[in-house]
C-alpha cells in the first residue's frame, strides 16, 4: 500500500493551469525528489498536498485516507509536514517558540522534549539563540530553523520545497544527513523538490522530473540523473 | 503640580479606552486582515444589554441591576458572545474573501446591530445609574481625581498584562502570535484555524465589554452612538501604531488620549472647539512622517 497517493491532480490558478493530470505514488520510508525547471508546478505539486491550494480535479490520498479538500491543519495532523519555499519563520517569535509551535499538536510531551533536544543537538546554533527573535537570523540560519521546526511536528512525511536554496554546502551536508538519518532511524518519508537534483546521486531514490505542468518523467534518481535523459527532457 | 497630575490622569483615562478600542481591533486584524467596524456596536450592545428595552427616556436597569461580581462577567460574556456569533455567523463565510469585501460586511454588521439597537431603545440617549458611588473624588497628592478615573486605568492595567501574559506564556496565545504573522504556515503546522480566529474574537468582544462598562459608569448615559466614536479613534490609533502590531495599538491609543488631553489644556480658547481637528492634523502628519505606521510589523505588508 502506497502511504501517499497522488491521483489525476489538476490545480488551476485563475485560468492558469500549474498542475496538470499529476499522478504518483510514494512508500512509506520512501525518499522521492521532484525536480525540473522555473514554473515547471513543483512548488504547486507540493501545496496541493499540504492543502494550500485546493484541486480541480483529483485526489489525495494519506496513509489511506483522503485529505485532498481538507484544510492544511487537518493534513498537517495526519503527519504531513511540509517547508513551503522562502523562509516562513515566525519572525516576532522567539527561536524556540518557533520549535515548540511546531511542536503543539503533540500530545506526548516526552518525545517533544527529546526531539527538541536533538534538533538543538544538530543545530547548535539555534540553541545559542533560542530566546532571540527569529527574525535576527540570517537566511540559511533561518532554513535551518524551518526544517528544524517541521521535523518537531514528528512528521511521517516531510515535504522540502528547495532545502539547498541559499545554504552554504556544509549547512546542506548538515541537512540532509537530519533528514536521511531520520529516515533510516524512524522510517521518515521523503519528499524533496530541488531545482538542482545533483545531491540525489549520493542520497538515492525516485526521481520524478517536472514541466509544464506535467510529470513528464519518473525513474531512479541516480539513473536518470546520469543518463542523458534529464538533459533531453529539460531542454527538448 | 496638581493641575500636571490632573491632565497626566486624565490623559491616561482617556487613552485607556482608546487602547482597548485599539487592541481589540488589532487583534482580529491580526488573525484575519479584517478591519471589524462592527466593533463599536459591540461596544453599545454591551451598554443596552444592561437596561430593560423601552424606549422611554428614563431607563430601567435589567442586567444592570445585578451584584457588580456577577454583572461584569455577564457582560464580559455578552461582548464576547455577539463577537463570536458575528464570526461564525458573518465573517467565517467571508474569510476568503478579499479585505475590501469583508470590511464592507462589517460595517452591514454594525448597521444591523445598531437599528436592533434602535428598534428596542429609541434614538435617544439614557441616562444609566452604574456604580455611582465610583464618580467620588478622591485626593491624591493634592490632585481631586474621580474614584473612577483610578480604577478604569487601574483595570486597563491588568486587562493589558493579563493579555501580554497569555499571548505570550499560554498555547493559545503562541498560535495566535505566530497566526498574525502567516496564518497559512500556521496552519501548515496544525494550528487550527477556526479556533485562532474564534479565540481572538472572544477576547476582542470582552476587549468591547471592557470599554462599555467603563464609558456607562463615566459618563453615566447610554447612547446608540457612543461606540462608534471610540471605534473611530480605536481605529485610527491602530493604523498610527501600525496595523497588526498589539503594543503598538496600545501605545497609539495613549498618544492619542494624550493628544486629545493636552490640545484641551494647551489650546487657546477660542481654538478649543476644534481640538479634534488638531488632534486629527497631527495624526496625519504622523501619517505622512511613517506610512506603515509607528510599529508596523513586517508581516503587515507581505500579506495585505
Amino acid at each position: 500500500m502506497s502511504f501517499l497517493s497522488v491521483t489525476n491532480v489538476t490545480v488551476r490558478y485563475g485560468r492558469l493551469t500549474a498542475l496538470r493530470h499529476a499522478n504518483f505514488k510514494m512508500a512509506a520510508g520512501e525518499t522521492l525528489f521532484v525536480t525540473g525547471p522555473n514554473g515547471a508546478g513543483k512548488s504547486t505539486l507540493l501545496k496541493a498536498i499540504a492543502g494550500v491550494v485546493t484541486p480541480v480535479e483529483g485526489q489525495i490520498q494519506l496513509a489511506g485516507q483522503v485529505i485532498s479538500g481538507t484544510v492544511p491543519e487537518d493534513i498537517a495532523r495526519r503527519g504531513f509536514s511540509m517547508v513551503p519555499e522562502g523562509r516562513h519563520v515566525f519572525g516576532t517569535l522567539t527561536i524556540e517558540e518557533n520549535l515548540r509551535l511546531g511542536a503543539g499538536m503533540r500530545a506526548d510531551k516526552d518525545a517533544v522534549a527529546a526531539d527538541l533536544a536533538g534538533c538543538y543537538e544538530v543545530f547548535p546554533m539555534l540553541r545559542e539563540r533560542r530566546d532571540a527573535p527569529a527574525a535576527v537570523l540570517s537566511g540559511g540560519q533561518q532554513q535551518m530553523l524551518v526544517i528544524a521546526r517541521a521535523l518537531m511536528t514528528g512528521p511521517q512525511l516531510i515535504a522540502i520545497d528547495e532545502p539547498s536554496l541559499g545554504l552554504a554546502p556544509k549547512i546542506i551536508d548538515q541537512v540532509y544527513d537530519v533528514l536521511l538519518r531520520l529516515r533510516d532511524e524512524r522510517g521518515l518519508t521523503l519528499l524533496i523538490v530541488e531545482q538542482s537534483s545533483t545531491r540525489a546521486l549520493l542520497t538515492g531514490g525516485r526521481m520524478l522530473l517536472m514541466r509544464s505542468g506535467e510529470i513528464v518523467m519518473e525513474g531512479d534518481a541516480r539513473e536518470l540523473l546520469r543518463g542523458d535523459a534529464l538533459k533531453q527532457a529539460y531542454f527538448g | 503640580m496638581t493641575a500636571i497630575l490632573q491632565i497626566v490622569f486624565d490623559a491616561l483615562s482617556l487613552g485607556s479606552i482608546y487602547a482597548l478600542g485599539a487592541l481589540g481591533i488589532a487583534l482580529i486584524f491580526g488573525v484575519m486582515r479584517l478591519v471589524n467596524f462592527a466593533h463599536g456596536d459591540y461596544i453599545s450592545f454591551c451598554v443596552f444589554a444592561m437596561l430593560v428595552p423601552s424606549t422611554d427616556a428614563m431607563s430601567e436597569m435589567f442586567l444592570g441591576s445585578l451584584p457588580t461580581i456577577v454583572l461584569i462577567p455577564v457582560i464580559l460574556l455578552i461582548g464576547a458572545g455577539v463577537s463570536v456569533l458575528s464570526e461564525i455567523i458573518v465573517f467565517r463565510r467571508l474569510r476568503d474573501a478579499n479585505p475590501a469585501t469583508m470590511m464592507i460586511a462589517s460595517f452591514a454588521l454594525g448597521f444591523i446591530l445598531k437599528h436592533f439597537l434602535l428598534m428596542l431603545f429609541s434614538s435617544r440617549p439614557k441616562s444609566i445609574n452604574l456604580w455611582p458611588d465610583l464618580g467620588l473624588p478622591v485626593e491624591i497628592l493634592g490632585a481631586r481625581l474621580p474614584l473612577l478615573q483610578l480604577i478604569a486605568i487601574g483595570i486597563t492595567i491588568i486587562i493589558l498584562v493579563a493579555l501580554s501574559a497569555f499571548l505570550k506564556r499560554t498555547r493559545f496565545g503562541l498560535e495566535m502570535r505566530a497566526a498574525a504573522e502567516n496564518f497559512t504556515m500556521a496552519r501548515m503546522l496544525g494550528v487550527k484555524a477556526n479556533q485562532v480566529i474564534l479565540i481572538a474574537f472572544a477576547i476582542s468582544g470582552m476587549l468591547a465589554a471592557s470599554i462599555g462598562l467603563i464609558l456607562a459608569a463615566q459618563t453615566g448615559t447610554s447612547d446608540i452612538q457612543m461606540g462608534v466614536s471610540v471605534m473611530l479613534v480605536a481605529f485610527i490609533a491602530t493604523v498610527i501604531g501600525g496595523l497588526g502590531s498589539l503594543a503598538g495599538a496600545v501605545v497609539a491609543g495613549y498618544l492619542i488620549g494624550a493628544a486629545s488631553v493636552l490640545m484641551q489644556v494647551i489650546l487657546p480658547l477660542e481654538a478649543r472647539p476644534f481640538r479634534d481637528a488638531f488632534v486629527y492634523a497631527a495624526v496625519i502628519a504622523c501619517l505622512i512622517w511613517r506610512p506603515q505606521g509607528l510599529f508596523a510589523p513586517k508581516s503587515a505588508k507581505q500579506r495585505v
